[in-house]
């Protein structure tokens, strides 16, 4: 039987992220498999509270105000086993004028029959800044359904950027509900980057309110589907408040038999309000992908570094 | 001695034809041009020997190294080592310099792919982490696919256009990969319209119509640019009016 340290060690090594980093006491930490929380570590400023659930976890994050933290948040949610239910309900709460980035690891590398569920409420506090890069580990079959779920509010002048990007294995399903309103001079900065093959499915449904004087938003997805794979990326974007400013985009390259959808939404509530939009969805460029082959790329290779370099654009 | 054959070549697009009945034979580790009007059906010829989609339909016969390549893809032309670099390079968005580049070495280590960056004249330092996307000019991403095509090692490289695009300073750069793939043994293939480009050759074609007209050392071909003087009856159509590559 494996100690929780060893557990946790297993876990963040299939991140390709060094277990030692989760040693240095500047770098704040948690790491849950399944229900179980495996570590936990804070800094000053920073307070993180678990709950065990019967089916998860239950996280409650505060950033006091004006506290900045220097070092990236690690966080690693994930399941060793290869069947079961993972919740996590977070809460987070950002003080004003607080600076935070998260980086968090969704590692199920064995999953056969798993559910993630995310349900998070996240405050931003006027004048903070709070990034969140999520990012997937799951097992080369897929096995998996993931719902992260996100309501986020943004004070005056607050940034949330987040990025939500699949680096292993198959999708499985992931269903991306995030909501976001900002206040004025709020910035909201959502990327989204996953490729799917076999009988994968990405829905994404992202949506924005821009409601403040001056808030500023950028929805950008950026899929692809191979095999019989299918993506339903449905982006909104709202501005009622004067000279807020938004861009959604999405960027769908289709190959094989797979299906892509993307509904971009905008809808502007007042004159000096600016939103647009942008959406092409097609295969992979003919003149791209003969200028790697005539370099003695196959055209599978050569389809996999196009389609690589678009999601990590 | 001929690495490269191309055997009573006819091509056709919509019914009109743009190669006809061509026949060139490429020495092996020289520096070519193939000159012409355009229309001529130069870059067609690139295509079809690099059997790019649309060229792959036609008569006669593409020899490489004493072997037929016509029924090989695009890929399978490549690694025996024919290689092509375009007029007007692709963009790619997202992909490095430095994995652009690596995609087709031999050598894939760091310094090999800086070393060949140098010798187009491309700073690595600045460059090599940017992607090869619309935030470079088109006579940078030019310099890179020639960057790509010096870390290939091919045995013939067909460049088609090598100087559109580039400033006068960075020509010589140019100029200078193509000794280098030269010195490597590489047998150059140089599609143009200007006279400084078939003055690096060492034998040139003049095509017009979809035939050659004329071959011969860079003294005789160079009168085409001088008196403007075609060896046949000029009728040439500009390819692009009928769907296909100019």
């Amino acid at each position: 039987m494996k100690s929780q340290t060893e557990l946790m060690a297993d876990l963040y090594r299939e991140t390709d992220t060094d277990p030692h980093e989760l040693q240095d006491p500047e770098v704040a930490h948690l790491v849950i498999d399944g229900n179980k929380v495996l570590g936990l570590q804070g800094v000053p400023g920073l307070d993180v509270q678990t709950k065990e659930l019967e089916d998860g976890v239950e996280v409650a994050i505060k950033l006091a105000e004006g506290t900045k933290v220097r070092k990236p948040v690690h966080l690693c949610f994930g399941m060793y086993s290869d069947k079961g239910i993972q919740r996590i309900v977070m809460n987070v709460d950002i003080g004003r004028n607080a600076a935070i980035s998260i980086l968090a690891h969704c590692v199920f590398p064995f999953a056969v029959d798993i559910q993630h569920i995310m349900d998070a409420k996240i405050k931003i506090g006027d004048g903070a800044h709070y990034t969140y890069f999520e990012r997937h580990i799951h097992s080369p079959k897929g096995g998996i359904k993931v719902y992260p779920k996100a309501v986020v509010e943004i004070g005056k002048k607050a940034v949330f950027k987040t990025e939500f990007e699949l680096i292993k294995g198959r999708v499985g399903l992931i269903d991306i509900d995030y909501e976001t309103t900002c206040d004025d001079g709020g910035v909201v900065d959502m990327t989204a980057r996953v490729s799917g093959k076999g009988d994968d499915i990405i829905k994404i449904r992202e949506t924005a309110h821009l409601k403040g004087e001056n808030s500023r938003g950028l929805l950008n997805s950026k899929i692809a589907v191979r095999d019989k794979a299918r993506a339903e990326i449905y982006n909104k974007m709202t501005a009622t408040g004067a000279y807020a400013r938004g861009h959604v985009d999405c960027k769908e390259i289709v190959q094989d038999e797979g299906v892509a959808m993307a509904v971009p939404i905008v809808e502007v509530h007042h004159p000096k309000a600016h939103i647009t939009h942008e959406a092409a969805i097609g295969s992979v460029d003919s003149r791209q992908l003969e200028t790697l082959m005539s370099r003695g790329l196959s055209e599978d290779s050569a389809v996999e570094l196009i389609i690589n370099g678009m999601l990590s654009e | 001695m001929g690495v490269l054959e191309v055997k009573d070549l006819k091509l056709q697009f919509n019914g009109k034809p743009i190669l006809n009945n061509l026949s060139i034979d490429f020495w092996d580790g020289h520096i070519h041009a193939v000159v012409g009007p355009n229309g001529a059906g130069k870059s067609s010829l690139a295509a079809a020997i690099m059997g790019l989609s649309g060229y792959r339909n036609f008569e006669g016969d593409v020899i490489f190294e004493g072997q037929s390549i016509r029924e090989m893809t695009i890929d399978q032309r490549a690694r025996a080592g024919i290689t092509l670099a375009w007029q007007e390079p692709a963009r790619f968005e997202g992909l490095s310099i430095r994995d652009f580049i690596k995609s087709s070495a031999k050598d894939k280590s760091e310094d090999a792919v800086r070393k060949v960056l140098h010798e187009v004249g491309i700073e690595s330092s600045e460059y090599i982490d940017r992607a090869v996307d619309k935030t470079l000019s088109g006579g940078e991403r030019k310099k890179i696919e020639l960057a790509s095509i010096l870390a290939m090692k091919p045995k013939v490289a067909i460049l088609d256009e090598p100087d559109s695009g580039i400033d006068i300073e960075s020509i010589q750069r140019i100029f200078d990969a193509v000794r280098v793939l030269k010195a490597d043994g590489t047998t150059v293939i140089m599609i143009t319209h200007s006279l400084a480009v078939l003055e690096q050759a060492e034998h040139a074609f003049l095509m017009c119509d979809g035939q050659v007209v004329d071959k011969g050392d860079i003294k005789k071909i160079r009168r085409y640019f001088e008196d403007k003087c075609l060896a046949c009856d000029h009728k040439n159509i500009p390819l692009k009016e009928i769907g296909g590559q100019s």
